[in-house]
């Protein structure tokens, strides 16, 4: 399975679901990280990690461990 | 009186529009028990005036961040009698999900729709007749900036505040709405105030209400049990999460509002971005930001310009004025703000002391209240100016919405030490004023990261410590010959760099031992900083300190004043006998301790100066080196042969203290428990009062521990080894001792 952390810059993906430590996942999904929504890889911080993505219409960064909790499907 | 609460997303214009509601009335207040704002103010175009609460920016009602759970607790306890829920209109999907969270509340909901400005510029539109019937909830659009459309909010709420409002939620469809249906119906059978919103806290297992309604939970786990979902199995929580972003985007997808055609594409805030956060250039730029923040507000050489004039024409020299605006170099905003408040402190203080005279005050009231009390006091307001400068920017950073870019850069690297990038930016302000940098850990997620950083904030030697360290270091220069004292400077910054560090990682690993805190964070769009609300912040804190420096600080300038002019027999003494007050016997005491440090007894007749200085220092930092030239009056009498000597060269001819006590005293001061403003602060921000009397505690060890090896390894530099081989020892020893707790831990649970 895809996850969100393996996306290149510039790359987009659909949420197909979302795993992890419960805390963190409630965070992802109050973010708005649900499943069908389209995600877009922005950037990448200057040291390679976190990373910034667009969804919703806004910017979010999380690490790539978090990222790593959700997962994808590339289109 | 009504009271009113505003509730929204971090970054809707929630604090713009309090500001624009409250104008002048607001006022800011802690919450009982708990350390974050709350701030409160009055609006008074309704028919009668209605308290205005600002709650905590929040995404969600979830019981896993601090200023959510504050939120919800308000509006459970307190029970406002209208919620006004601010919408950013161009982030308008994940600001809804807040509401269909506030809409299942029996509480008066009106919803403001902000921003919409922004959204008339991008030509767009949304149909508030449309999303209020959808909604079953008032809205009303606004602009807080522009101030437009608040009156009409305010009588809005106003009438909504008269009448009972029933909750309604979205999560009505399938076998979740009749779970939730039935639990609803169960907890009005227990005669349960806000049975729906507690019937889906309950559902999702919420760790709050399932301790509080222990009993109510039973039953709903009896009804999960024939619950499954394909996708998310019985994992309540998601699916409720997911059920509100379903509801908004089938809802509303027509009316949803989009910055960009495609993802692609650049808005002038990607632009921005694009330079501040570029792969290469992001960590350069940011450096010379913070730079440019140092030197506006602490550098005597603005803009290097004091090489370019021969001619010292900013120096007013014979004027009232001279040095105001530097010497040589002309000094930064914030140096110039700061001389002015000391020229017009100086001026004040001379009237006084020659009216006291002028009637006839005898010398020791005199003393006290010029030399003692207004001294003192301006002592440290003097220092005000440079704070307000410091906080302005940094005000600007947030604002303008950089600070959260200069998190994400940083994160990879505050990782290592076990902090998220936010914890960066308290930190550096700790160069500027602890007080700010330690109010600034709000931002902190953990806990236990917000601890650590508060412990080691005073090791970023913040700008009341750079007299001590110059002072000394130029002392040092005068009295040993040495050529570079901006060395011994540098050398001191970087210890605190590097001890903050080390620490930070030792009680991540042991004491504070905590998983790595999540970084799941907005990047807001950029947007330029309102004046107004800089101003506001600015008179906010200008406000704090002022209170501050007429309560806590003056009644201890009074009682220093009093043990340093009176000895034990009550004998009033003049500057040149302080050296019989009971202050200097209670140095002369407990100088032994200091020796280990290099300025203890070893520094003979005079070294309680330098134990005095310490503990003047807890005070106010800049205490340390006004010590020393206030008592260093005393000396004279004894030696009259170092008569044309400074201060503090004057110490170190009487005491012998050597080079390494002394950059040993300055490591202990660096150090030690910070003054009493920051240490107000830090009681403050501490969630209980075991963690900030380990907080003391920790301080002096550090600093104890410290400066004790500087002093020795000065001495001795082959001590090196040895204190090499004792920290391996340590190591290795709580390495294992708290492994063994670990297991401890782990058994138990």
């Amino acid at each position: 399975m895809k996850k969100l952390s393996d996306l290149h810059v510039g790359g987009h993906g659909v949420v197909k679901n979302v795993d992890g430590e419960r805390k963190i996942k409630r965070r992802l999904f109050d973010m708005g990280i649900t499943p069908g929504t389209r995600v877009y890889l922005r950037k990448k911080a200057p040291l390679g990690d976190p990373i910034e993505i667009t969804l919703r219409n806004y910017e979010l960064t999380l690490r790539k461990a978090e990222a790593f909790c959700v997962e994808i499907e590339e289109d | 009186m009504k009271k009113f609460a505003l509730a929204g997303n971090p970054n809707c214009g929630k604090t713009t529009m309090f500001n624009s509601l409250t104008g002048s009335t607001a006022h800011v207040g802690n919450w009982p028990g708990v350390t974050v704002d709350k701030r409160e103010g009055v609006y008074k175009k309704c028919p009668e005036p209605i308290a205005i609460v600002d709650l905590p920016g929040i995404y969600s009602l979830s019981p896993y961040t601090s200023e959510e759970v504050i939120a919800r607790d308000f509006i459970m306890d307190e029970k406002p009698d209208c919620i006004i829920n601010i919408v950013d209109a161009t982030n308008f999907e994940r600001n809804l999900y807040l509401t269909t969270q506030l809409m299942e509340i029996d509480r008066p909901v009106v919803v403001a729709l902000n921003m919409i400005d922004a959204l008339d510029k991008n030509g767009e539109k949304i149909d508030e007749v449309t999303l209020s019937k959808r909604l079953g909830l008032l809205v009303v659009k606004v602009s807080a900036l522009k101030e437009t459309g608040l009156e009409e909010l305010m009588n809005v709420a106003y009438e909504a505040s008269k009448k009972e409002r029933k909750s309604t939620t979205v999560l009505k469809d399938g076998p979740l709405g009749h779970l939730i249906g039935d639990v609803t119906i169960a907890l009005k059978g227990q005669n349960i105030d806000n049975p729906l919103f507690h019937a889906i806290k309950l559902v999702e297992t919420d760790e709050i209400e399932v301790r509080s309604h222990a009993k109510a939970f039973e039953v709903v786990e009896e009804f999960k049990k024939v619950f499954k979902d394909e996708l998310f199995g019985n994992d309540l929580e998601a699916i409720i999460a997911d059920g509100r972003y379903k509801y908004i985007t089938t809802n509303y997808s027509p009316t949803l509002t989009k910055r960009r055609q495609n993802e692609a594409e650049m808005t002038s805030s990607d632009k921005v971005d694009r330079v501040l956060t570029h792969r290469i250039w992001g960590i350069p730029i940011f450096l010379v930001i913070l730079f440019a923040i140092f030197h506006i507000t602490f550098s005597t050489n603005f803009l290097f310009l004091g090489g370019l004039f021969s001619e010292d024409w900013v120096s007013c020299a014979g004027t009232a004025f001279e040095g105001v605006f530097g010497e040589g170099g002309i000094s930064s905003p914030g140096v110039t703000l700061q001389s002015l408040v000391v020229v017009g402190a100086d001026a004040v203080m001379s009237l006084v002391e020659s009216g006291l005279v002028a009637i006839g005050s005898p010398d020791w009231v005199v003393g006290f209240l010029v030399n003692g009390v207004l001294e003192g006091l301006f002592s440290v307001l003097s220092f005000v100016p440079q704070i307000l400068v410091l906080f302005l920017l940094f005000s600007i950073l947030e604002d303008s919405g950089y600070m959260s870019r200069i998190a994400f850069i940083l994160d990879k690297f505050l990782r290592k030490f076990g902090l998220s990038g936010r914890a960066f930016m308290p930190m550096i302000m700790g160069f500027g004023c602890s007080v700010p940098a330690m109010i600034n850990t709000r931002t902190l997620a953990d806990e236990k990261e917000k601890v650590a950083t508060i412990r080691v904030i005073p090791f970023f030697s913040c700008g009341a410590k750079l007299p001590i360290l110059i002072g000394i270091a130029g002392a040092m220069a005068v009295s040993f010959g040495i050529g570079n004292a901006d060395l011994v400077t540098y050398g001191m910054y970087l210890l605190g760099i590097v001890v903050a560090l080390v620490c930070v990682l030792l009680m991540r690993n042991t004491t504070l031992k905590g998983d790595l805190p999540p970084f799941i964070m907005e990047l807001p769009t950029y947007r330029m900083p309102q004046f107004k609300s800089l101003m506001r912040l600015l008179w906010d804190k200008l406000k704090h300190f002022i209170k501050k420096a007429f309560t806590i600080i003056l009644a201890s300038t009074i009682v220093i004043w009093f043990v340093s002019h009176f000895s034990f027999d009550w004998q009033f003494l003049s500057d040149e006998q302080m050296d019989m007050s009971i202050l200097a016997s209670i140095g002369k005491f407990i100088q032994p301790l200091f020796t280990p440090l290099g300025f203890g007894s070893q520094c003979g007749q005079w070294g309680w100066m330098f134990v005095v200085a310490c503990f003047m220092g807890l005070l106010a930092k800049e205490n340390v080196i006004s010590a020393f030239s206030s008592l260093a009056a005393c000396i004279v009498v004894a030696n009259p042969e170092i008569m044309a000597m400074d201060a503090i060269p004057k110490l170190i001819a009487v005491t012998g203290a050597s080079p390494a006590a002394l950059i040993a005293f300055i490591a202990f001061n660096m150090l030690t428990i910070p003054c009493m403003a920051a240490v107000a602060t830090a009681r403050g921000e501490m969630p209980d009062k075991k963690t900030f009397n380990f907080t003391i505690l920790f301080w002096l060890v550090v600093s104890y521990s410290v400066s004790m090896m500087v002093y020795v390894i000065g001495t001795a530099w082959w001590t090196v080894f040895i204190f090499a081989a004792v920290i391996v020892v340590a190591f290795f020893i709580i390495k294992a001792f708290f492994k063994d707790k670990d297991k401890k831990a782990e058994v138990k649970a």
